[in-house]
């Protein structure tokens, strides 16, 4: 685009720095409303960059995996387990060489989690590697389950996961020496102060970690590897008699989607302060596909989108369904979860039969 | 070795079960090529329009002798299931029949979701118990004890097998069924409707799902609306094992996977030191599937291969 510096220029300087405001003023206006409205922006953030992590992999490598969540799972238990005193309440011998207590801050677990999840990610693309399609989709779902069976049962005879239980008293992550699981107050009290609460600081690293995943799948998607993503994806066959390593560069998507995927599940832990097998359902990979595809597989804004709206409407209707329908029926007739799993099912059918490649697709998969 | 030829027998009646299942999923996989990811569903809705039929009749008429409760509940599952899976085609699979691959097993698995859902809704997210209508004096075999009830799921499945073996192989329906799924449009050309031959196959496999969800919940007293999702799941891996599209195939497939499960779940405990236990059931499936994928992505008895995108 040689434009120069043009008005188009302007234009667009403008335009980032007016959304680069409103993302910096959303969590307050929100919290204006309550902090429950901002822990809903924490966890669509959450969403997004597991939407992120799943679009390198259905999205521009063309691999239906329906067991995303299970990395999102080794990321999470990863931080439980390293961050809370489970471990060295259950052995004896790691209370004797950590006499301080297991607290392993952000930054060891975020590049530990991201690169323990990505080793998952090549043993669970390994075997995969030749199968395509409906069976690919198989495989990786029973891989999740496979996880999650063992999140839920390794309790005995060593209690490593804790079973159904889950772990708890997970620390909150710590910045710089700030602790963001307590508010903090800025400015002094004859000034005029700002309340900064937990929600809202964990708001700001999700949202730089977002960034950063952001900026990762951009560059990703114009890179060699991004475009050997998708010849991949159009015509395996083809791919390979141009000379990509189609094997390598699969175990790639699968090693970089789950890695998103891991650090996301790292800050879900520290964030909830509570892990438990129930977080990782089957339900919660459809969700996350569900996501990507109906925004629109393979295309950065419309995977956004898809992130966002699939989690911000069934959470709204949280909030609203109920009231709504007792004035209108006197009664709670449809359960608001319910009422989210109906949406998610009806989206998924209408969308694919409507829209097939999604709400707002590639500009390229169009012309196809 | 009276313990394993019990784990043996277990394993079948577990086994043919998954058969039943297995045989609706490698129909239509050998037809369209789909995995019908909302067959499990119709298994649920088949357990728990039985379950909630013969709860009525037993309230209303507690006369009704168990067996006859029964057949009257399969009698009412099996067309409530064929209705279903005929929605189901037409809705999420017959308009995009010439869509990529992605597109209908996403419809498939947005619909096996609202009809979860909508099961829930009906009847409420609690199990609902499916009472003993068969006498609960074991039958001894061999030195291994059968229940009535594993008896009964033994011998209809056995005749539910090969019923459809002779409706497939011996009928001009199923020579209709066979043509379609080599070459559609040759079999189009030679007078088959294609779209007729399809519908009868979704509804040939909802009817063996229906008599599998009403003889898992007779089986383990329990109807629930989540029920259907490990017997689709683990009916599949069987399709996958046996060679999905072979109807002899899925019948072997089943009938080992509920082995296999059957004597894993038994004697993992000792195999593992103790370190992994009979709960750990549900996981053989998904090795036997990667394993099966691997090894011998076709089989045991197909021709297909699994690089078909």
């Amino acid at each position: 685009m040689p434009e120069g510096a043009t008005p188009g220029h302007w234009r667009r300087a403008l335009g980032i720095g007016l959304i680069a405001i409103a993302l910096v003023a959303l969590p307050f206006v929100a919290g204006l409303a309550g902090n429950s409205w901002v822990r809903i922006l924490d966890f669509a953030l959450l969403y997004i960059m597991l939407a992120l992590g799943l679009n390198i992999v259905v999205g521009y490598a063309g691999l239906l995996d329906l067991g995303y969540i299970a990395f999102y799972a080794v990321g999470a238990y990863l931080y439980a387990l390293l961050s809370s005193p489970h471990l060295i309440e259950q052995f004896e011998w790691i209370a004797q060489v950590l006499p301080n207590g297991m607290h392993a801050g952000i930054w060891l677990i975020l590049p530990l989690g991201a690169g323990l999840a990505a080793a998952f990610g090549i043993l669970l693309g390994a075997p995969t590697l030749k199968l395509r399609g409906d069976y690919l989709a198989i495989v990786t779902l029973g891989f999740g389950e496979i996880i999650r069976i063992f999140l839920n049962n390794l309790n005995a005879p060593a209690n490593l996961t804790n079973g159904p239980q889950g772990i708890s008293n997970i620390d909150s992550v710590s910045l710089f020496g700030l602790n963001l699981g307590k508010k903090i107050v800025l400015g002094s009290p004859e000034t005029g102060s700002l309340e900064v609460s937990s929600v809202t600081m964990y708001y700001f690293l999700f949202l730089a970690l977002t960034l950063l995943l952001l900026v990762v799948s951009v560059r990703l998607q114009d890179s060699r590897i991004g475009r050997a993503w998708v010849a991949i994806r159009e015509d395996e066959i083809a791919a390979r008699a141009m000379g990509i390593n189609t094997r390598n560069v699969k175990l790639l998507a699968f090693a970089l989607g789950a890695s998103f995927g891991g650090i996301s599940g790292a800050l879900f832990a520290a964030f909830q302060g509570f892990v438990s097998p129930e977080s990782f359902t089957l339900n919660e990979s459809i969700v996350i596909v569900a996501m990507v595809v109906l925004g629109g597989m393979g295309h950065i804004p419309g995977v956004i989108l898809g992130a966002v709206l699939l989690y911000a409407i069934p959470e709204t209707l949280r909030h609203v369904a109920r009231p709504i329908q007792e004035s209108l029926f006197g009664a709670e007739l449809i359960p608001a979860e319910a009422l989210r799993m109906l949406l998610f099912g009806l989206s998924m059918m209408l969308i694919m039969l409507v829209r097939p490649a999604g709400l707002w697709p590639a500009p390229q998969r169009q012309a196809t | 070795m009276d313990i394993f030829f019990q784990q043996v027998l277990n394993g079948l009646v577990l086994g043919s079960v998954y058969a039943l299942v297995a045989l609706g999923y490698t129909m239509v996989y050998g037809i369209l090529q789909l995995i019908n990811f909302a067959h499990g569903e119709v298994l649920m809705v088949g357990a728990m329009t039985a379950v909630t039929v013969v709860n009525l009749l037993q309230k209303s008429a507690p006369g009704i002798p168990g067996p006859i409760l029964l057949i009257i509940g399969i009698g009412c599952a099996i067309p409530v299931c064929i209705a279903l899976s005929l929605v189901i085609e037409r809705v999420a699979y017959r308009p995009l029949r010439n869509a990529p691959r992605l597109a209908p097993l996403i419809t498939a698995i947005g619909a096996s979701i609202v009809i979860q859902t909508l099961a829930m809704m009906i009847w409420k997210p609690n199990p609902i118990v499916f009472p003993d209508l068969l006498s609960t004096e074991p039958i001894e075999l061999g030195g291994a004890l059968l229940a009535p009830k594993q008896a009964l799921i033994l011998v209809v499945s056995a005749v539910m097998m090969g019923g459809l073996l002779l409706l497939v192989y011996r009928t001009r329906l199923g020579r209709a069924m066979r043509a379609t799924a080599e070459n559609p449009r040759i079999a189009a050309l030679m007078g088959v409707d294609a779209n007729r031959v399809i519908a009868l196959t979704f509804a040939i496999g909802a009817a063996l799902a229906a008599v599998a969800g009403v003889l898992v919940a007779m089986n383990y007293n329990i109807a629930q609306f989540a029920m259907g999702f490990m017997p689709g799941l683990k009916a599949f891996t069987a399709a996958v094992l046996g060679g999905i599209g072979n109807l002899a195939g899925a019948v072997v497939g089943g009938l080992l996977l509920g082995i296999i499960e059957s004597l894993g779940a038994g004697y993992i405990g000792d195999l593992t030191g103790g370190f992994l236990g009979s709960h750990y059931q549900d996981i053989f499936a998904f090795v036997v599937l990667i394993a099966v994928l691997l090894l011998r992505p076709s089989g045991i008895l197909g021709e297909r291969v699994a690089d078909r995108a």
